[in-house]
């Protein structure tokens, strides 16, 4: 499984893992969404930590979700994305949409 | 660039999605003899993986068909990568080039061809409906 989650109930924190990328992000969305159902989450928390690449899929991972948390009258927030994953974030404005928080330089990925 | 390349790979993979992360890791080992620092390798492996999404998702919407990636390393520290395939094709490449234009769905954000040019120094797309499109892309690697 490429995504971790804890809820509360109101609070869901996603802890995604690995590359995202058109092949991974369908599945990764399904595990965020099948959490969000209930309806009663107020927060959804993207934790980037171990995602050691994204490219534009993982955009359309974050508008979705950032879509839906509206539509639920929510909020999103984007943790510990490393500095690739925040340049590509900034090509869509995510900063714009959600409260983004930078990490670490991370240890370097395999080329 | 018109000039021969120093080096050169070319490989050809289907267009299935599970191999999108080896397209771009392979253009990256390729281009690693270039000395490049770790963001110019990511750079580089966020636009290769949006040319490959893009042959994926839109030039075989319904078959698997190929997929052919050319490295070239040439002198003054350049790469040039060309993602090729023999698919559908685009009708409006200048359309299809404008950020957030899609056809690909809701969950698709319509940025590949802006992502392509953020993190190149040079992007050429060439397409033939019913013929397939060509995407070419430059790149500088900086000397340390």
């Amino acid at each position: 499984m490429s995504v971790r989650i804890q809820s509360d109930g109101q609070t869901v924190t996603a802890y995604l893992e690995g590359e995202i990328d058109h092949h991974t992000a369908a599945e990764m969305r399904r595990a965020i969404d099948d959490e969000l159902q209930c309806g009663t989450v107020k927060l959804l928390i993207l934790d980037f930590r171990d995602v050691s690449f994204m490219d534009s899929s993982g955009i359309g991972l974050v508008m979705g979700r950032y879509r839906l948390m509206r539509f639920y009258d929510g909020q999103l927030q984007v943790l510990n994305t490393s500095p690739q994953i925040y340049k590509v974030m900034r090509i869509a404005g995510l900063e714009r949409l959600a409260v983004i928080e930078k990490g670490e330089m991370k240890r370097s990925d395999p080329a | 660039m018109k000039r021969k390349a120093e080096n050169e790979v070319k490989l050809t993979l289907p267009s299935r999605s599970s191999n999108e992360s080896y397209a771009r890791v392979a253009v990256a080992a390729f281009a690693a003899q270039l000395d490049p620092t770790l963001e110019e390798i990511n750079d580089l492996k966020t636009a290769v993986s949006e040319a490959v999404t893009n042959c994926i998702v839109h030039a075989y919407p319904d078959r698997i068909g190929p997929v052919t990636i050319t490295v070239g390393l040439y002198a003054g520290n350049r790469v040039r990568v060309q993602v090729r395939d023999k698919g559908v094709g685009i009708a409006d490449v200048k359309q299809a080039m404008e950020p957030l234009f899609t056809t690909g769905g809701g969950e698709r954000a319509g940025l590949g061809f802006a992502v392509m040019q953020t993190f190149t120094d040079r992007l050429r797309v060439r397409s033939a409906p019913g013929k397939g499109t060509a995407v070419i892309m430059e790149k500088e690697i900086r000397k340390r």
